[in-house]
């Protein structure tokens, strides 16, 4: 103990009782606290540099290496970059930066259990669903914003990269809503992780379940084949979500970009009301 | 006040708590009293609705914890010190807390200078000793300023300054009538402490009474007599209304008895009249502790056969002496 005990006569709790405050504001009080939370763990910092570092650097790299290869890649991957450079800017930083935002969607919500701050979060807030409510909403926001930050600058780093070869600007088609679903796709990303961790509430089995979803499922679903298989692997929610960074579908394409991530916003929000569903009904 | 009515609950097939009543009423501390594994973290969370009941229900001030508004404004508790983000400062920990309630941050500050962390406060609980986690579980209790206070082994990791303070506060806050029911599973740290008891084992209710009622009906009065001719002394005893048993004796001493109903001066006077010897001759009062492992031994859910306790008075070296005890009633 680094200081001495205080006196028992400073334990007069009675006389600073604060005048309370009307339900109203309820809601809005929670969200406070759940930025109170998010932001002074380091995990988050930590978590949301490495996203932006690893997109960017990623982003950068591989176009780059798309020019040096383009020589010697066939006329059909030619033209494909040609008909959709954004998805392929897009599809090169963020297929490894994601990975850092399931880390940190899964622990937002496990982390609370590993350490058992779940007990003072639930007897602060002991109808449960609104501070997963709180929680949620916080998080996406804040991953929209540093998606954002993020999808812009790869983007343009890597147009400028693929001028020469595969001309992109904002204003093409699509384009602008690719950049902007990138970001979305983070957020949803993000939330998706989240529910899958409330429902597991362990951080290794919880990340383990979100890498199986966005890097194991779709090769494998990939497996299966003719029709069925082409429509199991469509509706898979990454493989659903990601398509709205392309600028337009793809004739070979089941899915259009934003039906894609209703998909994968309809998978989120079945995960987030199991979690809900569980954090309710459960003994923390 | 806390009412708990048929309380059950139910961990696959063991039966963690078992229909257990009680009430914990305010202006007292309320000891909440039984071995490890004997259900008591369990009631507690029941009562704070982390834990579902299979039946029954817990009640504060008549609602359920899960329908109060602003709920660390009337109930404050302490469960495990260590639940905190280890890379969390204390003030954070509890400005979230705050937040949630609607509380001032200047709130914060003032419980982390009431349990003595400011200096602290605004560094990462990974790096804080027990004691220093389980003063932060106090200044959570106490953030909301509430009227009941439910506390589970305050004093583990306390050095004994901390536990002289956590005492002192526990007094004075149930002085200010606030409810305070606190929980352990030691005997004598609740005997200077709790002014009620409510004693626990496997779950069901053994003992619900006062301090001192369990100190005055526990505290059993004996005399240790130890003579060479014991059987001769136990049959005079016996003779003048005393109750004499054999004690246990170590190898090389003369067998002693342990005799009730007499006092020592009458046991001496027997004696000396038919002439027998007396190598000791010592009033006796069981310790609490004592009564309470008797009381508990039915129901101890990890103990070890070597671990049960000894018959009464078979090891009279741990009997406390009566001034222990009579502290224990005057506080």
């Amino acid at each position: 103990m680094t200081s001495a005990s205080p006196p028992v006569q400073a334990a007069r709790p009675g006389t600073s009782r604060t005048p309370a405050v009307s339900g109203a504001a309820g809601f809005g009080r929670l969200l406070l606290s759940e930025w109170t939370k998010i932001r002074s763990v380091r995990s988050t910092v930590w978590s949301l540099v490495l996203l932006v570092v690893v997109t960017f650097g990623f982003t950068g790299l591989f176009t780059w290496l798309t020019i040096l290869q383009w020589d010697k890649s066939g006329a059909a991957s030619r033209a494909q970059i040609r008909a959709d450079p954004v998805s392929t800017i897009l599809g090169s930083g963020l297929e490894f930066g994601q990975l850092t935002i399931c880390v940190l969607g899964v622990l937002v919500i496990t982390s609370e259990y590993s350490t058992g701050v779940i007990r003072a979060s639930l007897l602060a807030v002991p109808r449960r669903t609104p501070m997963l409510a709180a929680k949620a909403l916080v998080f996406a926001v804040l991953v929209l914003i540093v998606g954002w930050i993020v999808t812009f600058p790869s983007f343009f780093l890597g147009a400028a990269i693929l001028h020469s070869h595969a001309p992109v600007s904002l204003s093409d088609p699509g384009v602008a809503r690719a950049v902007i679903g990138a970001g979305l796709y983070l957020c949803v990303l993000g939330l998706f992780a989240m529910g899958l961790g409330g429902i597991i509430r362990h951080t290794a089995g919880a990340i383990t379940g979100v890498i199986a979803f966005v890097l194991v499922l779709a090769p494998l679903t990939q497996l299966i084949p003719g029709k069925i298989g082409k429509y199991v692997h469509a509706y898979l929610p990454t493989e659903a979500g990601q398509l709205i960074g392309q600028a337009h579908q793809q004739a070979n394409q089941v899915l259009s970009p934003w039906e894609g991530f209703g998909v994968f916003c309809l998978w989120t929000a079945v995960l987030l009301v199991i979690a809900g569903y569980l954090l309710k009904t459960r003994d923390a | 006040m806390i009412e708990a009515r048929d309380l059950t609950k139910r961990y696959g097939d063991k039966l963690a708590v078992d229909h257990l009543s009680f009430t914990v009423e305010p202006g007292r501390v309320t000891g909440f009293l039984g071995p490890n594994g004997a259900g008591k973290s369990t009631t507690m969370r029941l009562i704070l609705g982390l834990d579902r009941p299979l039946s029954g229900t817990a009640t504060i001030n008549g609602k359920r914890y899960a329908d109060i508004a602003q709920p660390l404004r009337t109930v404050g508790a302490l469960l495990e010190a260590r639940a905190m983000h280890t890379g969390r400062s204390a003030y954070n920990h509890l400005l979230f807390l705050a937040q949630t309630q609607g509380l001032p941050r200047s709130r914060v500050d003032q419980v982390l200078g009431l349990v003595g962390l400011t200096e602290v406060a605004r560094k990462r609980t990974g790096g804080f000793s027990l004691g220093m986690s389980q003063r932060v579980g106090i200044a959570v209790a106490l953030l909301g300023d509430p009227q009941i206070l439910i506390l589970d082994e305050p004093v583990n990791g306390l050095d004994p300054e901390g536990i002289l303070w956590i005492r002192n506060l526990m007094k004075q806050l149930a002085s200010e009538g606030r409810t305070v029911f606190v929980s352990s599973h030691l005997m004598n740290e609740m005997a200077v402490t709790a002014d009620h008891l409510i004693v626990i084992g496997r779950g069901k209710l053994l003992a619900e009474t006062s301090t001192q009622d369990f100190i005055e009906r526990s505290s059993e009065k004996y005399v240790l007599v130890r003579s060479p001719d014991a059987a001769t002394l136990a049959g005079l005893v016996a003779a003048a209304g005393g109750k004499a048993e054999p004690e246990n004796t170590a190898e090389g001493q003369a067998p002693a008895l342990r005799v009730s109903n007499l006092d020592a001066p009458r046991i001496g006077q027997i004696a000396a009249a038919d002439n027998i010897v007396l190598h000791e001759l010592t009033p006796r009062l069981a310790s609490l502790e004592e009564a309470y492992m008797e009381l508990t031994a039915d129901s101890l859910e990890y103990g070890l056969p070597a671990a049960r306790p000894p018959a009464p008075g078979a090891q009279p070296a741990s009997s406390e002496p009566a001034p222990a005890t009579a502290q224990g009633r005057t506080e």
